[in-house]
């Protein structure tokens, strides 16, 4: 049983890393802008929150600091990352109307370089080593939720004590699927995905709401950077650890068909297989086995989804397509 | 009837590139009146309307509204002057229901279903539509989809509408349908404009012609004034002879049997049901039917390019040569001895290849000759110089890429390559779609000249009027069944209309 709570806390723990990255690009993708460049963009969101809480820290000393405002500066700091990022992104695909697909794997590599610089800029500038206080490390990794919820057994372990990132990603989903599917804006933005000579037509202006869209998506899909950095990797600087995350986010709008509700459950999900090497150790099956598997999980989803037949479980219609007016 | 001036363009002219779509054009259109606006393809009819719209910005000219100049930055801007247009690809989103769809964009409303509905039920009944707000576009059907589009712009108040080609997809009885809430909207004192290239619908629907042609204004014309030859000669520029010729083969000879034939789609819907049919040489069969019905099937699987689930489709060489087409592949077919050409649907997609010139082409079909590791190009060359100055294909050279010819030059040149190999069994899909009238009547007298020399030419054609006069024989089907064979000869348009949307047996001939 304890191994078992201890999976998924750990699994959640990871999930939440994936929920920002693949909330972001939901949002973005429903916009009709495929943002390949997840993987950069996490990267460098993960570089610039940590140096924000660092910085933050240096600037007023670890006994004055305190742990809630670290938070906030270090989740602003990734979201503008994120968002600067995306804002790239968007003018050369939504202004010059440039390849999605070639402009995010460009940012991808960009993001990737510009994440691991600051990274290492800020590790070498430090003497080597950047972390942060013991004391911040714990705001950013114990949970907020009152004592007497996280004592409940089994179940205050398994729904209450997790990082008060978690609590911000499962309302951020909630408050995105409100705003996708009951509010007007959001239905105005799902018509510029799926077709936006429609929404044209019809007076919506389409670079706004693919702009907006595509820089917020990018501000949170950073902070999933940002989150992997202080609590998975313990508030160090890690250039490693993120590798592939932004892909698997990428796999994962699919996996949850653009729907940010199963980015929830989809995330812990992924977020289990990532880690089962570690928790759910059998003889003789080697952890690369384990370490596949959210791949093999990917596959067999995107055959599947490429099978269904429901015209509301498709990507949005324009998705991948740059809208230009005039073109006939 | 008192006619008041809705909108008068001066000179407005467009270009695209070194390319002049609309040269100086000035044109008014009056409230309570339905103006035809009639041109060639690519004469500027629908680049013309884009500007009233907000789609295009004028290089030059002024756009006057109710006499006051104006300037129509955005399809909002359009609405703004009540100006509604209905394009010819529908500008809906699919996943939405027909409520959604009609407020999308409108910034003064809440998303309040019974307010809409009882707005759309008012706008129904007014113009006798018959709409359910709550259905998904994707389980509409075509003239559904286009009723639609005509609420969703009348919801925003625009009294001045603008439709594009809206018959093109329509049965004749949805097109009755169509036109006599056009002249509802007519008698409530709405300006209407119509863009078309059919001539019998103008006469039918319109009480002005403007008449555009190669992007400049040739005049406007009372509708009761003047008759369809001489739209065409302002149209084409000429005197056109409007008749295809449709002589008599001396005696027809059975050469295709398909019996029973079903083709199942790889998602696993019925495609073609049960069809069976004999074309005969010497005879051209038209194929009629709503888009979509089975047309597309039937043709690849008789060219070996659709998978048949059961069925056969025998090819009679001669009596004691019969040939079972079914399971073989093209190369197969051909190397069975039977000559057959297909002239499909996308000439660009599945004919030819954009990218290379007429000579290029024209060895997609001779690739297997050569017996050296080497391109042999001089029999395509000299069978491209043929076509080049047999058909009158405008093109600089024959290496110059078919891509970026016009779209009648790249029908002649498929169609030239196809007959060239004198087939005995001639498939052709829309074979004049997106042609001017001058290069379709040359397409018909490639056709009707094949017919007489034996070969057995299936037709498959969206215009009624073009089938009844091209055809001898024409085949309805409907949603994948045959739902009858009539003598092109004998038959109406209400009739064969009729038949594509009921299953009802029609006499046979």
């Amino acid at each position: 049983m304890s191994t078992l709570i201890a999976l998924i806390v750990a699994a959640v723990t990871f999930g939440t890393v994936l929920m920002f990255g693949t909330l972001g690009e939901v949002l973005t993708e429903r916009s009709g802008n495929m943002n390949l460049g997840v993987e950069g963009i996490m990267y460098m969101g993960g570089a610039f929150g940590l140096a924000g809480a660092f910085y933050y820290e240096k600037l007023v000393g670890p006994a004055a600091s305190s742990g809630p405002i670290a938070i906030i500066i270090a989740i602003l700091s990734a979201f503008l990352a994120g968002a600067a990022a995306s804002a790239i992104y968007s003018f050369l695909t939504i202004t010059l109307r440039a390849n999605q697909n070639v402009t995010g794997l460009a940012l991808s590599i960009f993001g990737t370089g510009v994440g691991q610089f600051t990274g290492e800029f800020m590790r070498v500038s430090e003497g080597g080593f950047v972390a942060l206080s013991n004391n911040l490390k714990g705001a950013f990794s114990q949970s907020i939720m009152p004592s007497f919820l996280r004592n409940i057994p089994i179940i205050g372990k398994m729904l209450f004590d997790h990082t008060v990132f978690f609590y911000i990603a499962v309302a951020l989903a909630v408050g995105m699927h409100f705003f996708l599917f009951k509010s007007k804006r959001g239905m105005y933005l799902r018509a510029v995905g799926e077709s936006p000579s429609t929404a044209d037509a019809a007076g919506i202006n389409i670079s706004r709401y693919k702009y907006l869209a595509t820089i917020i998506g990018g501000g949170i899909s950073a902070i999933g950077g940002m989150v992997y950095i202080t609590t998975t990797a313990g508030c160090v600087w890690n250039h490693e650890g993120l590798s592939g995350v932004g892909w698997l986010a990428v796999a994962l709008v699919i996996f949850c068909m653009w729907k940010p509700l199963n980015a929830i459950w989809g995330s812990v999900l992924f977020g289990a297989l990532m880690i089962m090497y570690l928790r759910l150790v059998i003889k003789f099956i080697p952890t690369e086995i384990y370490k596949i598997l959210p791949y093999v999980v990917t596959v067999i989803v995107l055959v599947l989804s490429s099978m269904r037949n429901n015209k509301e479980k498709q990507p949005p219609a324009s998705l991948g397509l740059n809208y230009f007016r005039e073109e006939r | 009837m008192q006619t008041k001036c809705a909108i008068e363009m001066k000179g407005l002219t467009k270009r695209f590139g070194t390319v002049v779509a609309n040269d100086g054009i000035d044109l008014q259109i009056n409230r309570g009146e339905i103006l035809s606006l009639l041109g060639e393809n690519g004469s500027g009819k629908t680049t013309l309307m884009n500007m009233l719209s907000g789609i295009y910005q004028p290089d030059e000219g002024q756009i006057l509204v109710d006499g006051e100049p104006v300037s129509i930055r955005s399809p909002k801007d359009a609405y703004a002057y009540r100006i509604g247009m209905i394009h010819q690809h529908y500008k809906l989103v699919d996943v939405f229901t027909a409520a959604q769809n009609i407020v999308l964009g409108l910034n003064d409303e809440k998303l309040d279903l019974k307010q809409i509905n009882s707005k759309v039920q008012e706008i129904c009944k007014r113009y006798g539509f018959n709409i359910e707000p709550s259905k998904k576009v994707y389980d509409m059907s075509v003239s559904q989809k286009q009723t639609l589009e005509i609420i969703k712009v009348l919801y925003r108040g625009a009294d001045i509408l603008i439709l594009d080609e809206p018959t093109a997809v329509l049965t004749p009885q949805e097109t009755e349908k169509l036109f006599v809430i056009l002249k509802n909207m007519k008698a409530d004192g709405k300006a209407v404009v119509i863009i078309t290239h059919k001539l019998h619908e103008v006469m039918a629907i319109s009480d002005k012609v403007a008449v555009l042609r190669k992007g400049k204004y040739i005049g406007t014309v009372e509708t009761s004034k003047t008759n369809p030859q001489m739209l065409t000669e302002m149209m084409v520029g000429h005197a056109v002879a409007l008749n295809i010729e449709r002589p008599k083969y001396r005696k027809p000879f059975d050469k295709l049997r398909v019996e029973g034939l079903t083709c199942v789609d790889h998602e696993g819907i019925c495609k073609l049901q049960d069809v069976s049919f004999t074309a005969r040489g010497g005879e051209i069969l038209g194929v009629a039917g709503i888009a979509g019905s089975g047309q597309k099937e039937l043709l690849e699987s008789i060219a070996g390019l659709y998978p048949v689930k059961e069925g056969s489709i025998t090819c009679i060489e001669c009596e004691d040569h019969q040939v079972q087409l079914v399971g073989l592949a093209p190369r197969q077919i051909r190397d069975a001895g039977v000559g057959m050409a297909f002239v499909p649907e996308d000439r660009l997609g599945m004919g030819l290849v954009g990218s290379m010139g007429m000579t290029g082409n024209m060895m997609l079909r001779s690739w297997k000759q050569g017996r050296s590791m080497f391109l042999d190009k001089r029999g395509p060359e000299k069978l491209a110089r043929e076509i080049w100055e047999k058909l009158e294909v405008v093109t600089p050279s024959t290496e110059f890429p078919v891509r970026r010819m016009s779209g009648g030059n790249v029908q002649k040149v498929l169609v030239g390559r196809e007959i060239s190999r004198e087939p005995s069994v001639l498939l052709t899909a829309y074979a004049v779609r997106g042609l001017d009238i001058n290069t379709s009547y040359a397409i018909y007298n490639l056709l009707t000249y094949q017919k007489m020399r034996g070969s057995a030419v299936i037709y498959i054609g969206e215009d009624l009027d073009v089938l009844l006069e091209l055809c001898d024989r024409i085949l309805v089907l409907c949603a994948g069944k045959v739902s009858g064979i009539v003598d092109a000869r004998k038959t109406t348009k209400e009739e064969v209309g009729l038949m594509m949307t009921s299953l009802k047996e029609a006499k046979n001939d």
